[in-house]
């Protein structure tokens, strides 16, 4: 409606430049409201784990808790240490941030509300997300601090390693779609979500998904980058006020963006949950809108990082690395192969 | 060759893990030698919070050195204070009533369960588990509420003095300590399910700073680092003080020398300090909370040691004394000391994430390690 309208008003150069802009601000929008969610978020979790209240002061139920927050990140000064090498230093936060949101742009919020609908949108997920490490190798390299250089080390095997198995369990999903477009990957789950129609095979590399992801974005058990108890904050522990925000940010932004690609791929992103020949059900999930039902399925899988995070003791280096490299990696090849065959042979409903 | 600042001749790499550190609970400052992850050597440089309490309670009298002492281990200070009272009775010849030796062990054995269970948390949180800190002060925080009512403090108690306790317990304290017990018990399947069995913490944990018995005896290691290498020395069994002799509860042995050993022998100790409370707090004996003693204590010419169990091992008390009311020489024996001094051995080879571990299973607690 709007592109229409654009159209009849302004010539077709200054309709692209205007809709940039447009979607260009609704994603800063999109990122800062997300981030003071997650942030609020993660501390209600833990504090429900936890057996305790959480920030319940600044706000209706600790609800500006997070806006304060940044609100202090923000005047506070961005120290760089003397000895840091200040170009990379000031640059790596803004890689993280810069990764995030192009990461933002395939995803499929709900029903026909897509930024780009990009007909390789798995492809350029994965190339994107993986230069998330260069972002926190320059951070470890330039802030020239050992623990910072050992949590970059860390975090750089860490992810190149762990994006092979998030690499081929999301390939499962794209052999039995038979699409890379994320739309399309969506509209051929109308029928059932893959999780429920790929069999154990799918539910395989879902469980393979959620483990590589949650090592690809630094989340504890895997959080070695940063690991508090051993490296005090990893990669950035030089740094301060936005900058440190920055990384923060862009930390939960990946959660988030992760969970998205996993309930796109396998909970079937904005479609509504269906069962079978039951009409009246199906009808009154239909009635559910669609970007419910996907930030419905997004922060469950969230819920479920989250979860993680406040049960699990760390993985030491070497145990993280024998898990996927004898592990995962193993078990995700084999199972690309089955559900190669499952394809193929057109075994799924 | 010029060695470079931060690092070995050999290249290898040079880290201050400390004084500010989230793994060291304190001061501690660790100077670690690494090859990339693994460790080469650990030095550790004390005296960050060094307040020279055996000097300061040379110019104290007998009856207030014992409230310094809760400031060395602040995890324990009943049994510190306990010891000390103990030692200053063994030199006054004081016969202490059945009912204040009751009163003394009921409280070091909540202390003890006390400090396991902060150490519990704390040694979750340095593997990166942060939730079971919480359910450990739970619990915690229950026996701190009831050293409150009966002492006066939650945290440097002061409640032993030469010749029984400083005051009677709290008419509530036998319902509240009942209560205590039945809230543990309830809990501690938590403690389990949340840590000792997971998959995670195990493979942390098992194989991880082996200490071989000939190691720990050679090192001076004392306390539950010992006993889960095998080596029986717990000082309420070899040297019993008090009513220890009279209890029934067996002291914890485990022969694995790793980790992993170590955290089931602090673990399985909470039970045994359980059994004991349970034997006693029903029958305490009725009397007097307190001795008479003289105004002005005088201890005869002699030395005078007396060896207590604290929840990190064998704390000694040394008094010289030449016969005036203050001591001439005081030493005190720190269990902590002796088995940070195990960690270089123990550390040598692991990688850096087992040297949080390993700090964590010995349970140091820095103002006992420096005094």
């Amino acid at each position: 409606m709007i592109d229409s309208w654009l159209r009849a008003t302004f010539n077709a150069t200054w309709t692209m430049v205007i809709e940039m802009v447009i979607a260009g601000v609704c994603v800063i929008g999109l990122f800062a409201a997300l981030g003071l969610v997650l942030v609020l978020m993660e501390r209600r979790v833990a504090a429900w784990i936890q057996i305790r209240l959480g920030p319940n002061r600044v706000g209706p139920g600790g609800m500006l808790q997070s806006l304060a927050d940044t609100l202090k990140l923000l005047v506070k000064e961005g120290m760089t240490p003397d000895g840091a090498d200040k170009f990379l230093f000031n640059l790596a936060p803004f890689i993280a941030m810069m990764v995030a949101m192009l990461l933002m742009a395939p995803i499929a919020f709900a029903k026909d509300f897509q930024l780009w609908d990009l007909n390789i949108g798995v492809l350029y997920i994965s190339a994107v997300s993986s230069l998330m490490v260069i972002s926190i190798l320059m951070a470890g390299w330039a802030s020239n601090n050992k623990y910072s250089l050992m949590g970059a080390m860390r975090s750089g095997a860490q992810i190149v390693s762990y994006e092979l198995s998030a690499g081929l369990s999301i390939l499962t999903v794209v052999i039995l779609s038979g699409s890379l477009n994320l739309n399309e990957i969506i509209l051929s789950q109308s029928d059932g979500w893959w999780i429920f129609k790929g069999h154990i095979p799918v539910i395989i590399s879902f469980v393979i998904f959620i483990i590589a992801v949650t090592a690809e974005t630094n989340r504890a058990p895997f959080d070695l980058a940063e690991a508090e108890s051993e490296l005090t904050a990893g990669f950035h522990t030089e740094y301060s006020g936005m900058k440190f925000a920055l990384f923060f940010l862009a930390e939960y932004i990946n959660v988030f963006i992760v969970c998205a690609i996993g309930a796109t791929l396998f909970l079937g992103g904005w479609m509504p949950f269906h069962i079978g020949h039951w009409e009246g059900f199906n009808h009154v999930m239909d009635y559910i809108p669609s970007s419910l039902w996907f930030f419905g399925k997004t922060f469950f899988l969230i819920f479920l990082i989250m979860w993680f995070r406040w049960t699990f003791p760390r993985l030491r280096i070497d145990q993280l690395l024998n898990l996927e490299w004898k592990y995962l990696l193993p078990i995700s090849m084999f199972n690309i192969l089955l559900v190669t065959v499952m394809a193929i042979l057109g075994w799924y409903f | 060759m010029v060695e470079e600042i931060g690092r070995t001749a050999d290249g290898n790499i040079i880290i201050n893990v400390g004084p500010q550190h989230p793994a060291t609970h304190g001061v501690l400052h660790l100077v670690i030698t690494i090859n990339g992850e693994t460790i080469i050597k650990v030095e550790p440089h004390l005296g960050y919070i060094h307040r020279s309490i055996e000097k300061m309670c040379e110019s104290l009298t007998y009856r207030q050195f014992i409230y310094v002492t809760s400031r060395m281990d602040y995890l324990s200070s009943h049994i510190n204070n306990h010891a000390c009272a103990l030692c200053v009775e063994n030199g006054l010849q004081v016969e202490v009533p059945a009912r204040a030796q009751v009163i003394r062990v009921l409280m070091d054995e909540l202390t003890r369960i006390a400090s396991h269970e902060l150490w519990w948390g704390a040694m979750a949180m340095d593997l990166g588990a942060f939730t079971p800190f919480f359910h450990a002060f739970r619990e915690r925080e229950t026996i701190n509420d009831i050293m409150e009512e009966t002492c006066g403090a939650r945290l440097t108690m002061n409640y032993m003095v030469p010749g029984g306790v400083m005051q009677d317990i709290h008419p509530n304290f036998q319902q509240r300590v009942k209560d205590f017990i039945k809230l543990y018990k309830s809990k501690i399947s938590e403690y389990d399910e949340l840590v000792t069995g997971n998959i995670i913490f195990q493979n942390r944990m098992k194989g991880v700073g082996y200490l071989s018995p000939e190691d720990a005896v050679s090192f001076g290691v004392s306390g539950p680092p010992a006993r889960g290498s095998g080596v029986s020395c717990d000082t309420r069994k070899t040297y019993p003080y008090e009513i220890y002799n009279q209890l029934q509860f067996d002291e914890i042995l485990e022969t694995g020398g790793d980790s992993f050993a170590r955290y089931m022998v602090r673990i399985r100790e909470m039970n045994q300090s359980i059994k004991i409370i349970e034997q006693l707090i029903d029958n305490i004996p009725e009397g007097d909370f307190q001795a008479k003693t003289k105004a002005v204590l005088k201890l005869p010419k002699g030395e005078f040691l007396q060896k207590v169990e604290t929840a990190r091992g064998q704390f000694g008390v040394y008094i010289v004394s030449e016969g005036g009311t203050t001591p001439y020489r005081i030493k005190f024996r720190s269990p902590g000391f002796s088995n940070l001094s195990a960690l270089d051995h123990m550390a040598r080879g692991s990688k850096l994430g087992d040297l949080v571990a390993m700090m964590g299973t010995l349970d140091l607690v820095i103002p006992d390690i420096d005094r």
